[in-house]
């Protein structure tokens, strides 16, 4: 197909920029790894444009074509999807990608006041990122955790109930090269691009760590066993099937 | 009043390990469920009366039983069972602690589902914005595998599954199912027509069943307990236990498992009630897609008949609670900036009409509308309702049209003078002093 330069949203060019990664040989064989999941190898799409952003932090032009290539779409189609799903970055973010969730919820109990909090803190606006390549930006929508309200994400990671004094710190911790680990998710907060390659489905092993439930999932089951309150029993001898 | 089945281990170390989980009877619904025989496992659930929990309550046994079997048509192609992880209607947050904190019972579940209707691959699509949601689930499936209850001939039962845990990446949209089945396709996520269904024209054209996280996590524990056990609980029509997601302005948000029917008032009690010296000035009862509550409502059941006649919906149980300290137009402002944001764009009242009232919204706001603009918002809402491809432009009226309905008058105060509210005090750390 014709090296078009398309007008996706997309940059035109396939020159890797300064400091971005290539995309290798063991990018390809890890894409047909993904592949070999599906029925179908379309389905394989998502998967790998996450393992594109694992190796250069956000979706590039060479990505769209590896996917393309591998997936026998043509560059058009692969990037009419990245450019569909919010999570698939037109540019790198940085080591540490900050999401301040500013739906209603979040926003009217501290949220905005966090978003203008780590705007001023960084020097940075909405979907920019620290000269230094360090610290991106955005405000996030609703990330099902209302009951830890005002949530921050870092690379997809809790950090729950911020107010403007943990935010600040957490950012001087992710500008350091040292954030504190995320309240409900691993003992440490792994890079942009480590993240990355969770979603694109490889295991990176520290599902085991962090707390099963932070303290707001665990309310209910506590004052449930205050009170005595539990569900019936199960029939001890369950005829079940035949009900 | 509490009824903790699904949450009932979350504060054990190890819930979301295989053997934590097996120390509750964990599998042995498995085991049962493999020996008996599909068509009855379906009739089991349909007996329990459980009802879909991703928001439109649909009977689970009865969608299962829409699978086409058999040798001819389309029961002769494969059969797909995908679980809906995507939990991203503002103010829902029940699957996602959840999947972190027991992802076995989903799994457990996901299995028992695919015997069910005869599915030999699944899919757990999960929204990406949750890492180590991701990894709790995928580490669950390899334990799975593991023990041997995923791969070929699971237990000597002669039935192969496959599993695969999918993350999506970002888009509010692909937890409408066809707009799911789309996306896992590897397409843009946006809905499909219907007919067909997916019962019949699914994941890659074949049979198909979705079912919300909390469904399918509900039918060990009806394999084990039983139709009448499950359906001692709850109300005439609304079977059996729930997660219910308390949040806002309240003591002690948090997720409360309760049977369906349950009153705000009673699980207010439970948490305390509102913060100090605050009260009750509007709620979600299933999320911001659900038509806003105020405080005549505390004594509503809980169920999908009680608020469908108190001129709502139960949606996904997602209870956000905002006090008097909150500006309901900014509310409503900032829900209908997360609809513009998230339509698809694949239809005109949808695409256009949610640009078209945020920036009303935003006059409003601004202290700069007219009163005229009221009307203009409620007459978009008409065009938008009921004229959209999907109900992501039906959910996008509902904080609008109700939010004018039930404090008209604060938008005309916006009107004839800007907003009087401090958005200070309605912050945690800024407000009330507790
Ligand atoms: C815009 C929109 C978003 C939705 N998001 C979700 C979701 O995140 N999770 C979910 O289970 N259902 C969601 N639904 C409902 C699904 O379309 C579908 O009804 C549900 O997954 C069926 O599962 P259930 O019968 O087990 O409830 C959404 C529907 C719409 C219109
Ligand atoms: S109603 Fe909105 S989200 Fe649904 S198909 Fe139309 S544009 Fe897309
Ligand atoms: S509104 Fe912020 S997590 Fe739900």
């Amino acid at each position: 197909m014709a090296d078009q330069s398309t007008s996706l949203g997309m940059p035109a060019t396939t020159v890797v920029p300064d400091g971005v990664a290539p995309l290798t040989d063991e990018t390809r064989r890890e894409a047909r790894e993904i592949i070999a999941r599906y029925p179908r190898s379309r389905s394989a799409l998502l998967p790998m444009l996450h393992l594109v952003q694992s190796v250069q932090g956000y979706v590039s032009p060479a990505g769209i074509a590896l996917c393309a290539e591998e997936l026998e779409l043509t560059k058009a189609e692969v990037g009419a999807v990245a450019t569909f799903y919010t999570m698939y970055r037109r540019r790198p973010a940085g080591t540490y990608h900050v999401g301040v969730c500013t739906n209603t919820l979040c926003a009217v109990l501290g949220g905005d006041a966090l978003f203008a909090t780590a705007k001023e803190h960084l020097g940075i606006g909405n979907n920019e990122t620290t000269a230094d390549g360090t610290v991106s930006l955005e405000h996030i929508e609703c990330n099902a955790a209302c009951d830890y309200a005002p949530v921050v994400m870092v690379n997809w990671e809790f950090y729950d109930n911020q107010d403007p004094a943990s935010l600040r710190s957490l950012l001087d911790g992710c500008q350091a090269g040292n954030p504190p680990a995320p309240t409900r998710g691993p003992s440490r907060l792994v890079s942009f691009k480590e993240m990355s390659r969770v979603l694109a489905g490889f295991n990176d092993g520290l599902g085991q760590e962090g707390v099963p439930a932070g303290p707001p999932s665990l309310v209910g089951l506590d004052i449930a066993k205050q009170r005595g309150d539990v569900a019936p029993s199960y029939p001890a001898a369950s005829t079940s099937t035949e009900a | 009043m509490l009824t903790p089945v699904l949450s009932a281990h979350w504060d054990e170390a190890d819930s979301f390990s295989i053997d934590g989980y097996t120390r509750h009877r964990g599998y042995e619904a498995l085991t049962k469920a493999l020996a008996t025989d599909p068509d009855a496992l379906i009739s089991l659930v349909k007996d329990s009366g459980l009802r879909g929990r991703g928001g439109a309550g649909f009977p689970t046994g009865m969608k299962w039983g829409f699978i086409p079997q058999g040798p001819e048509g389309q029961g002769a192609k494969p059969h797909y069972l995908v679980v809906n992880a995507d939990e991203s209607e503002p103010g829902t947050c029940k699957d996602v602690p959840f999947m972190l904190a027991n992802p076995h019972a989903l799994v457990e579940g996901v299995i028992i589902a695919s015997y069910a209707i005869r599915a030999n691959h699944a899919f757990i699509y999960i929204r990406g914005e949750v890492t180590h949601v991701v990894r709790r689930v995928q580490e669950a499936v390899q334990q799975a595998y593991a023990a041997g209850h995923l791969g070929k001939d699971i237990h000597g039962s002669g039935f192969d599954l496959e599993l695969v845990v999918h993350a999506g990446a970002g888009a509010y949209i692909c937890g409408e199912e066809t707009a799911l089945l789309d996306s896992l396709e590897g397409y843009r996520g946006q809905p499909r027509l219907r007919p067909p269904f997916p019962a019949t024209h699914g994941l890659y054209a074949c049979p198909t069943v979705v079912n919300n996280v909390e469904s399918i996590a509900s039918v060990p524990s009806i394999v084990l307990g039983g139709a009448e056990w499950f359906s001692s609980m709850g109300t005439e029509k609304s079977k059996g236990y729930t997660l219910y997601s308390l949040s806002g302005h309240v003591k002690k948000p948090g997720q409360y498992e309760a049977p369906l029917g349950i009153t705000l008032r009673q699980l207010l009690d439970l948490a305390g009630g509102m913060r100090e010296g605050r009260t009750l000035k509007f709620w979600t009862p299933g999320g911001s897609s659900t038509p806003l509550l105020t405080a005549d409502h505390l004594d509503v059941p809980l169920d999908y008949e009680g608020v469908g006649e108190a001129g709502s919906m139960l949606g996904t149980k997602a209870l956000q609670c905002f006090d008097d300290t909150t500006c309901v137009v900014r509310a409503v402002l900032r829900w209908t900036e997360f609809y513009a944001h998230e339509s698809c764009g694949k239809c005109t009242p949808c695409r256009e009409g949610t640009y078209w009232m945020v920036q009303i919204l935003e006059r409003m706001e601004g202290g700069t509308a007219t009163e005229a603009d009221i009307e203009i918002l409620l007459d978009t809402c008409d065009n938008i309702f009921g004229r959209s491809f999907c109900a992501l432009g039906d959910g996008a009226t509902s904080p609008i049209v109700s939010g004018i309905k039930l404090f008209r008058d604060e938008f005309i105060q916006h009107i004839n003078g800007g907003c009087p509210f401090d958005p200070v005090a309605s912050t945690v750390f800024g407000g009330v002093k507790a």
